[in-house]
């Protein structure tokens, strides 16, 4: 069983702030992180190589100190990494990235795909899907929990708005994860030694015979005109005086509303 | 193309900084730089007082890949999702904002159903579409992605919209992206706000991004159709209107194959979730209520209004509330008539649940807490002095 993890390097929004004065963002000193749904999506092919033997490789397509983000990996229990890196990949927007992850996929060769649900940089959860069309096979998305995996079959439990459905699939096929999916194990030493040693193979767009119109910013049909701090609300009033005050204006706002 | 600073007007004062989403602005020996993270977003372009960011071409860069000729493309799409032969109500969010879109764009507006009936479809005319696409091949009566996708980008490249829509749902975010891929075009995830650009005429999709810490304008300009799923409970519905007629075409599914397969349908619902996302008042506690006794109090003036009750993530970690109370990016989106935060500082992830209520009213000790940036009414105090006095007023006026 051939397992391919993607997972993405982002910066830890939980650490973005803005601040108030200003309306911008904070970052100084944001570190960055293993997409927090990716660890997810890398326990859980760790648990179906350790239950059906075979191979798990992560992959990335970053900047080259996105490989800090693969030795982590490694250092779960991850097999062997793969970081695409390139300066054309720059400026990728979802369809680019997928195309061009379908195309490392497609070299290395799957049988069960795996991407967390979303990237919390950008929060698009459109990655996964989308590579599972370039890559002319299905894909189950928002799942959480793989509830029997067999040589030629899945079935799993896809999360919905209001339960979850259970759904049976072929292989090869591509998940999405959600984190109640499962608890991602902490490193061990035996992988943290595995990590500083481990050779990180390095793919470029030629490697992959990516098309070159097809990737960073050309392929990309999306672009982002503007990006702005969300705004302070015009209409806002404060309700000052002592604590009764405040209260009866509150009041007449309710009563206003036609609430009370 | 790369983005790069002239270190020689570059003089170190730090204001682009903030603006990249990426980090990838450091500043090195008193100058800023630009390392490898950057993502060409442009954010940064205009933002230096010396003019001494540019963008400069790459050598032997490529010509840009073909566009679609944009002419050739007209029409609205909003696909209207269903689950067990009912239409969801983002369906008709959709319509709402579809219809304006499209008259601004001077066009139509239709729809497009899997898996309905032909009731549910006269229902989407009466909502406003002018068209359906319908189908009620079996293959429709569960979500699969593969003959959604397939189905759907076929009747695109048959019928040619310049815009399709869906919601930003389990459904509409799984097969939206499989329909981009084939199509070779963009699509801008859980939008909450949609626009025409008078100029050219594009859709500028408004989204939030880094946990809601930024928000992003963003455009598909060479490419058609352009695609995004909207944020559900952001648009408001449309004029409903009993007499409305409208066509409604049946078309063909022969031939789609799914190689997934729903085996079974689980319904999980809490009853509070459902209250919530449908409650006109929510009355939501924070940390600052310091212990769970300060949610009886908030449960009281819930009950007093006829609101339900909502928590930030922060009150559920101590344990004071159940998670299915939880609103926020990692809990429910709602958007009440009137939103009450007490003892709530109004963290992005908070925010980015609530933040499209019509009333927000925040009741919080600290002045500077950015709850008050997105309030309507906002008082700075002590929530167990206002509430109870609240409570009692209330009771007061309606006559308990
Ligand atoms: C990935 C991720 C996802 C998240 N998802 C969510 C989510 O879905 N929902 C969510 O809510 N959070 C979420 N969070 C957490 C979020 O960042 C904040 O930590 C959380 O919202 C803070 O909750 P709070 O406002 O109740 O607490 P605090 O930030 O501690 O604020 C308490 C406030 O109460 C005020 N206060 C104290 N005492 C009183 C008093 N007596 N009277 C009046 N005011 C008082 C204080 O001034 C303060 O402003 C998420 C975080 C991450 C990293
Ligand atoms: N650059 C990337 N390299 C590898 N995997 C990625 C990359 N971008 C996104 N993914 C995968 O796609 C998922 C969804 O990302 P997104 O569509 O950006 O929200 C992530 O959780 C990853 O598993």
């Amino acid at each position: 069983m051939n397992i391919v993890i993607c997972i993405k390097q982002v910066p830890d929004t939980a650490e973005v702030r803005i601040n108030p004065e200003t309306n911008t963002l904070i970052r100084e000193g944001v570190p960055s992180i293993i997409n927090p749904y990716d660890t997810h999506a890398i326990e859980a092919g760790l648990q179906i190589r350790e239950a059906a033997c075979g191979k798990a490789v992560v992959l990335t397509m970053g900047p080259p100190q996105a490989e800090a983000a693969l030795r982590e990996a490694i250092s779960m229990g991850v097999d062997e990494a793969v970081l695409l890196t390139d300066r054309v990949f720059a400026g990728s927007d979802t369809w680019a990235t997928s195309y061009t992850l379908a195309k490392a996929v497609e070299k290395l060769g799957a049988d069960i795909i795996l991407c967390g649900k979303q990237a919390i940089d950008g929060d698009t959860a459109q990655v996964g899907p989308e590579m599972a069309d370039f890559l002319g096979i299905p894909h189950i998305s928002y799942v959480r929990k793989i509830e029997e995996v067999n040589a030629d079959s899945i079935r799993v439990q896809r999360m919905m708005d209001e339960g979850y459905d259970l759904v049976e699939s072929s292989l090869p096929v591509l998940l999405t994860v959600v984190k109640e999916i499962n608890q991602p194990r902490l490193p061990s030493l035996k992988g943290k030694m595995a990590a500083k040693k481990a050779e990180i193979r390095k793919w470029t767009a030629a490697d992959i015979g990516a098309e070159p119109e097809k990737t960073g910013l050309k392929g990309s049909p999306t672009q982002v005109r503007k990006i702005f701090a969300p705004e302070a609300r015009k209409d806002r009033r404060m309700l000052g005086g002592d604590a009764a005050s405040q209260v009866e204006s509150l009041l007449q706002e309710l009563r206003g509303l036609k609430c009370v | 193309m790369r983005i790069v600073v002239n270190a020689d007007t570059c003089t170190g004062c730090e204001t682009c900084l903030d603006s990249c989403p990426f980090t990838s602005i450091v500043m090195k020996e008193g100058k800023a730089v630009i390392t490898e993270y950057c993502q060409l977003c442009r954010a940064c372009l205009g933002v230096c007082p010396e003019g001494a960011i540019r963008e400069v071409a790459d050598e032997g860069e490529l010509p840009a890949g073909e566009s679609t000729d944009r002419g050739k493309y007209s029409g609205v799409w909003v696909f209207a999702e269903q689950r067990e032969g009912k239409a969801s109500s983002v369906a008709y969010e959709l319509l709402g904002a579809g219809k304006r879109l499209a008259q601004e764009r001077g066009t139509h507006l239709s729809a497009v159903l899997f898996g309905g009936s032909d009731a549910g479809a006269e229902e989407l005319v009466r909502w406003g579409a002018d068209t359906v696409y319908l189908s009620n091949d079996p293959i429709f009566a569960h979500f699969n992605d593969e003959p959604y996708a397939e189905l759907l980008a076929l009747l695109i490249k048959e019928h040619r919209p310049e815009i399709v829509l869906a919601g930003a749902t389990p459904i509409g975010r799984s097969f939206f992206p499989r329909v981009a891929a084939k199509l070779w075009t963009g699509l801008t995830a859980d939008c909450t706000s949609l626009e025409i650009d008078e100029a050219t005429g594009d859709l500028l999709q408004i989204r939030p991004a880094f946990g809601g810490n930024i928000m992003a304008t963003i455009l598909c300009p060479d490419r058609r159709p352009q695609m995004a799923t909207v944020r559900p409970r952001v648009m408001k519905r449309g004029e409903y209107d009993k007499d409305r007629k409208g066509e409604v075409i049946h078309v063909d599914a022969r031939g789609l194959s799914s190689r997934t397969r729903v085996l079974d349908t689980v319904k999980e619902v809490s009853e509070v979730a459902v209250n919530l996302q449908e409650a006109d008042i929510i009355v939501s506690g924070g940390r600052g209520l310091g212990d769970p006794k300060g949610f009886k109090m908030l449960a009281e003036l819930a009950e007093v209004l006829g609101g339900s009750l909502g928590a930030s993530r922060a009150a559920v970690d101590e344990g004071w509330v159940p998670y299915s109370h939880q609103v926020g990016q990692t809990g429910k989106t709602v958007c009440p008539k009137i939103y009450i935060a007490c003892g709530i500082s109004g963290a992005v992830q908070h925010l980015v649940g609530m933040q499209s209520s019509d009333i927000i009213i925040a009741i919080n000790k600290n002045a500077e807490a950015p709850i008050f940036n997105v309030a309507t009414y906002g008082i700075v105090g002590d929530v167990y002095e206002i509430v109870p006095m609240l409570i009692k007023k209330i009771k007061d006026v309606k006559g308990y």
